[in-house]
């Protein structure tokens, strides 16, 4: 079994990149595991293209939630919101790599549940919602 | 191997032999990763030894049948067995007689049925409820519930830094007067601190004060002796003491238990019905509404006598030894923090740490990459955890049949970890 713990978790853990807050971000979504008492905030400033222009984490807790969080930054970064949206599980779980027990993937996920509540927030709440919500 | 055979003839001094005790727990040949399974999780459940998995297996092919109903042969089998467990955990725990044994599902129901019981004809407005802040979810909760619905208040005994119980502030809330109950834990399931029950019994019933004890990490670890120690109540799993989920205890005295009323209502626990009205059996049936977990209690009776067997002063010699080892051992690790008393005298086999600035589930996965279960987070404790500072711990807590060789592991474990996260 290969360990979760890798070089490359405990590097963005020790030094997370993205990691603060936003002056003026568009999105901003916040939520916590309470089994870990892990906490993720992930904010958002989109371009007028619909773009991500600028990304930050912040929060504290378990080193698969938080590196997870920073590695997801560094996936969002330039992405179309529409992209954004359409980001699965899976592709966090590659990034992250390892074997996770079913209740660490709670901590490995949350920072894409707190990003895609952000983001379905955002387009619930803007004029051009109907058109992105209505896309297949 | 070799290592493992060193340990145990340089260090071994249980008064039973581990290596054959370990034999009757099946589940103790289970390997995690290539590794044997290493469990340290005894706060949260036991393993269950042959002898109890059999009493099961036996009830289910052989004697099935609902309890005091039937008048045919195995119904009455069954009835036997059943008040035969009541009356072996009577024993075990020294009660004055079998009929101050109700059978709960759990530590959690037992308290919840002294708080629905007692609590709500005995605590009224104005009154206090005294615990302590070192106390289990399951002896909180009851009691803020209890509080709330009849205008009552709590105190609370704060701690000390290495996790004992301020005496100074028992004093204070039971002489500020108006204390109708101390509910408090015999062992701290996060900092394994023994707490001086006996004398604080003592102090509060010359205050008019009754007490219930959370014995749920006690009862399975040492020789309880309820007349002794004098509380009211006492409330214990079965889960926890080499016994089947799903039963518990709760002991009260037994003029407590005739006073109170019901818990749940139904079946069995009634003497008449009429359409308007009905009439209760004596206690404790008139607590145990319904068909209980017969099985559960037959199975805690073959627990019972399993513990009886060792000696429950044997077990309690043999956890105080593993835990003496593993705070030396623990000790030594570079950065790593252990929570309560150190002295393994007046602790239970629980151990409680944090390992610098690793969090407690990123050390508890590392511990089961190398197949060791422990557990972490804030173990149904957070106002304890909120008096620590910390959001969580690792706690690796011990049992009879756990050995110098698997604190080894353990401690290799953590030392791993503590290399991976570069502490």
């Amino acid at each position: 079994m290969s360990s979760v713990y890798s070089e490359i978790i405990l590097d963005y853990y020790r030094h997370p990149r993205n990691k603060g807050t936003l002056d003026h971000p568009q999105i901003s979504a916040k939520d916590s595991n309470p089994l870990c008492g892990d906490i993720i905030e992930m904010q958002l400033e989109l371009d007028k293209n619909n773009s991500v222009k600028d990304v930050k984490f912040n929060g504290q807790g378990c080193a698969i939630s938080q590196a997870s969080a920073s590695m997801l930054t560094e996936l969002v970064k330039g992405k179309r919101l529409d992209d954004v949206r359409n980001i699965s599980k899976e592709e966090i779980l590659s990034l992250i790599g390892g074997q996770l027990s079913a209740v660490r993937l709670k901590c490995a996920l949350l920072s894409l549940k707190v990003l895609k509540t952000g983001v379905y927030t955002y387009l619930g709440s803007t004029n051009n919602s109907k058109d992105e919500l209505s896309e297949p | 191997m070799q290592r493992h055979e060193q340990v145990y003839s340089s260090k071994k001094t249980s008064a039973y032999d581990v290596e054959q005790v370990r034999t009757d727990f099946p589940i103790l040949q289970r390997e995690i990763n290539g590794r044997p399974l290493v469990y340290l999780d005894n706060a949260a459940t036991s393993q269950k030894p042959i002898q109890v998995i059999q009493a099961l297996d036996q009830f289910y092919n052989h004697y099935n049948a609902n309890v005091y109903r039937g008048v045919y042969r195995i119904s009455e089998e069954a009835t036997v067995a059943y008040e035969e467990a009541r009356r072996k955990i009577a024993h075990l725990i020294n009660a004055k007689d079998p009929s101050e044994i109700v059978f709960v599902r759990g530590t959690t129901e037992a308290i919840n049925l002294a708080a629905h019981s007692w609590g709500r004809s005995n605590i009224g407005l104005g009154d206090s409820i005294m615990l302590t802040e070192m106390e289990h979810h399951s002896n909180i909760v009851p009691w803020q519930q209890l509080a709330r619905e009849n205008g009552a208040s709590l105190k609370f005994v704060g701690i000390s830094d290495d996790g004992r119980l301020i005496r100074d502030d028992f004093r204070q809330n039971i002489e500020a007067g108006n204390v109708k109950l101390f509910a408090a834990t015999h062992v701290s399931n996060v900092l394994g601190t023994i707490n001086p029950i006996r004398e604080l019994a003592r102090e509060a019933h010359k205050h008019g004060c009754k007490v219930l004890v959370d014995g749920a990490q006690s009862v399975p670890h040492m020789p309880i002796d309820v007349q002794d120690l004098d509380c009211d109540f006492l409330a214990f799993s079965g889960h926890k003491m080499c016994g089947p989920t799903g039963i518990g205890v709760l002991y009260g005295k037994r003029e407590l238990l005739q006073q109170m009323e019901p818990y749940q209502t139904g079946g069995e626990m009634i003497r008449e019905v009429h359409l308007y009205e009905s009439t209760f059996k004596d206690s404790p049936f008139k607590f145990e509404a319904g068909t209980t977990d017969i099985a559960g209690a037959i199975g805690l009776g073959a627990a019972t006598d399993y513990l009886s067997k060792l000696g429950l002063r044997n077990v309690r010699d043999h956890d105080k030894e593993i835990t003496k080892y593993a705070l030396d051992a623990l000790g030594r690790v570079k950065g790593l923090k252990i929570f309560g008393p150190p002295d393994p005298e007046t602790r239970g086999g629980v151990v409680s740490f944090n390992l610098a600035d690793v969090h407690a589930h990123d050390m508890a996965s590392m511990l089961d990459e190398d197949g060791i279960a422990v557990r972490s987070g804030h173990h149904c404790a957070q106002p304890l955890m909120e008096r620590l500072g910390v959001s969580a711990t690792t706690r690796a807590s011990v049992y009879l049949y756990n050995t110098e060789e698997e604190i080894d592991r353990l401690v290799e474990s953590v030392e791993r970890a503590g290399r991976v996260f570069k502490i």
